[in-house]
């Protein structure tokens, strides 16, 4: 049997598919449909009803809430994914390319931080942060980012940097380039496509922490998550507004997610060691 | 000039290096440090306790329900995760026509926040009851599926066991990728052969393919479970902060934060680390060494 034939008569194949894909969906459906209703057409027990319209009320409400908080959130997350990001690369690049004695300990080593659970090093990072006066503000918590982002991007430029044959910077070495030369001028364009899956990966993470943000930032400073939270807890702010919330806190991943998942999925599997 | 490189790629990494070693294993000694003293306020107290925190936290009513929590939790998250990603890794690997889409959807819960899946899930499993249905509850109703309305993670003494259906929502897509790229990477041939044998396609499943994707269960279950030992957020945002719905990193955030026992959070914080390092270890030097082979 071939793959042409295999895939022929298995139309009952899609009934599963599709109620896994209802599932999937639900939430997002509820979280649209709550969103575009008007004020007056938002009520518990009419939630899986259509709207009479496209009604932007809630939206708008959301966003009047929340945009000091998405604002926020860009300000921490693209200096954050950037510069872990970089510093992954040239990890990667030594730990691949120019093995110094001792590599072969500091690369578990670094790996093993990016599994730990944050909450064995909450208390001493909010000391660190205070005593360095960087508790409460962004600088903080993107630093915090930054570091704890090194793991995972130093792994992923690693993996990356070792699949390219060393014959190719043996070459560059013998035309005179030296390692600096032969990263800029070699490693690093080839790279780019490994930058892109690093940067949306660490993006995606940024966007997505709350615990780091929730501890080591003051209200002023709280990215969207954290301020999310915040009025999805609060009695006054009526639900339809939190979905509307909700949906704003997601899109930016969201449209990450659609336009370039293809990218997404390898940091994905990155992440996942060899599996 | 080859010992000139040397130094200069150790000064490349050193920044990170540095980094690394003070933010993951110097605040872990830092943490180890305030976990065996009394401190206990505002100010800084390392008055040497020595064990006494670590017993005190074993007798601890609210820690024992943590760790019940997160073993039935755990246990439902990993399971519901694996078979769902198997299945549907499985049924796209057919070669249907709208695989990538079908792929794309399953997935998309992992670009969005825990904080966010739980704000809304907050609503699908809204727990009122009678004239106040609402959420998925009201759906069964209409459905005629009265007998599946639910509590949800208002059920008495088991309500965490729901908080496992948004979480298995969120990350069974990435349990299916793992499962999709394992059986990708088993040889056609290798399928091939045994059909020519006479196996039936049901066979080729349990003797074939399933064997095969042992250490891809392997690697996913250490990855849901050490996610799972630190679900955190999503509990957060689905029922907010409530005793029945308490596991160890919530009780870490608010005994440390909102209670200022500084030496029990550290506690807890390291028993974590401790329960998370057991899993992650082994897999860590056998993924290493394996590659290292190569």
């Amino acid at each position: 049997m071939n793959t042409i034939s295999r895939g022929r008569g298995r139309a009952w194949l899609y009934l599963p598919l599709i109620l896994m894909a209802l599932f999937y969906l639900l939430p997002l459906y509820v979280m649209l449909n709550t969103g575009f209703k008007s004020f007056a057409e938002v009520d518990l027990q009419t939630m899986w009803k259509l709207p009479s319209g496209l009604h932007f009320d809630n939206f708008v409400a959301a966003f009047e809430k929340l945009a000091p908080y998405l604002w926020n959130s860009v300000k921490l997350v693209i200096p954050a994914a950037l510069i872990s990001s970089f510093l992954g690369s040239l990890n990667g690049f030594v730990l691949a390319k120019w093995k110094f004695p001792g590599a072969d300990i500091i690369f578990p080593l670094i790996l093993f931080g990016m599994f730990i659970p944050y909450q064995s090093i909450l208390i001493p990072l909010v000391e660190f942060m205070k005593r360095i006066n960087l508790y409460g503000g962004i600088p903080g918590l993107m630093l915090t980012h930054v570091i704890y982002g090194i793991p995972i991007t130093t792994l992923t430029f690693r993996n990356y940097y070792a699949s390219i044959p060393n014959e190719l910077v043996e070459a560059a070495r013998i035309d005179g380039a030296g390692m600096l030369k032969s990263y800029r001028y070699i490693l690093l364009p080839l790279s780019l496509p490994s930058f892109v899956v690093v940067l949306i990966w660490q993006f995606t993470q940024a966007w997505n922490d709350f615990l780091f943000a929730v501890v080591i930032t003051s209200p002023s400073s709280w990215p969207i998550t954290v301020a999310l939270n915040n009025m999805a807890g609060s009695q006054i702010i009526a639900w339809n507004v939190q979905m509307a919330g909700a949906f704003l806190a997601a899109l930016p991943t969201l449209l990450v997610y659609i336009f370039l998942g293809r990218y997404f999925l390898r940091g994905l599997m990155a992440g996942a060691l060899k599996g | 000039m080859q010992k000139k490189e040397t130094w200069l790629s150790i000064a490349l990494v050193s920044p990170s290096i540095l980094a690394v070693l003070i933010f993951v294993y110097g605040f872990i000694g830092w943490s180890v440090r305030v976990s065996l003293s009394k401190w206990k306020g505002l100010l800084p107290d390392y008055t040497w306790v020595g064990l006494r925190n670590y017993i005190n936290l074993f007798s601890d009513p609210r820690f024992l329900v943590d760790v019940k929590n997160t073993l039935l939790f755990t246990v439902l998250f990993v399971v519901g995760c694996l078979l769902l990603g198997l299945i549907l890794a499985l049924l796209l690997d057919q070669g249907l026509r709208g695989e990538a889409f079908f792929r794309s959807l399953f997935l998309f819960p992992m670009a969005i926040s825990f904080i966010v899946t739980g704000v809304v899930w907050r609503w699908l499993m809204n727990p009122a009851q009678g004239d106040r249905l609402s959420g998925i509850n009201l759906l069964f109703n209409s459905l005629g599926l009265k007998f599946l309305i639910s509590q949800w993670h208002a059920t008495p003494g088991i309500g965490i066991a729901f908080i496992a259906i948004p979480a298995i929502w969120q990350m069974s897509g990435y349990t299916m990728a793992l499962y999709l790229a394992g059986v990708r990477g088993i040889p056609e041939e290798l399928r091939e052969a045994a059909r020519v044998d006479g196996a039936t396609e049901l066979q080729v499943y349990r003797y074939i393919v399933l064997p095969l994707l042992s250490p891809v269960t392997l690697s996913a279950m250490i990855i849901l479970g050490h996610i799972s030992l630190k679900v955190f957020d999503l509990i957060v945002a689905v029922a907010g902060k409530q005793l029945p719905l308490d596991v160890p990193a919530i009780y870490m955030w608010q005994t440390t934060f909102d209670g200022l026992f500084y030496g029990r959070g550290a506690t807890i914080g390291i028993l974590l680390l401790l329960s998370v390092a057991v899993l992650v270890i082994p897999y860590l030097r056998h993924t290493l060494r394996t590659e290292a082979e190569l």
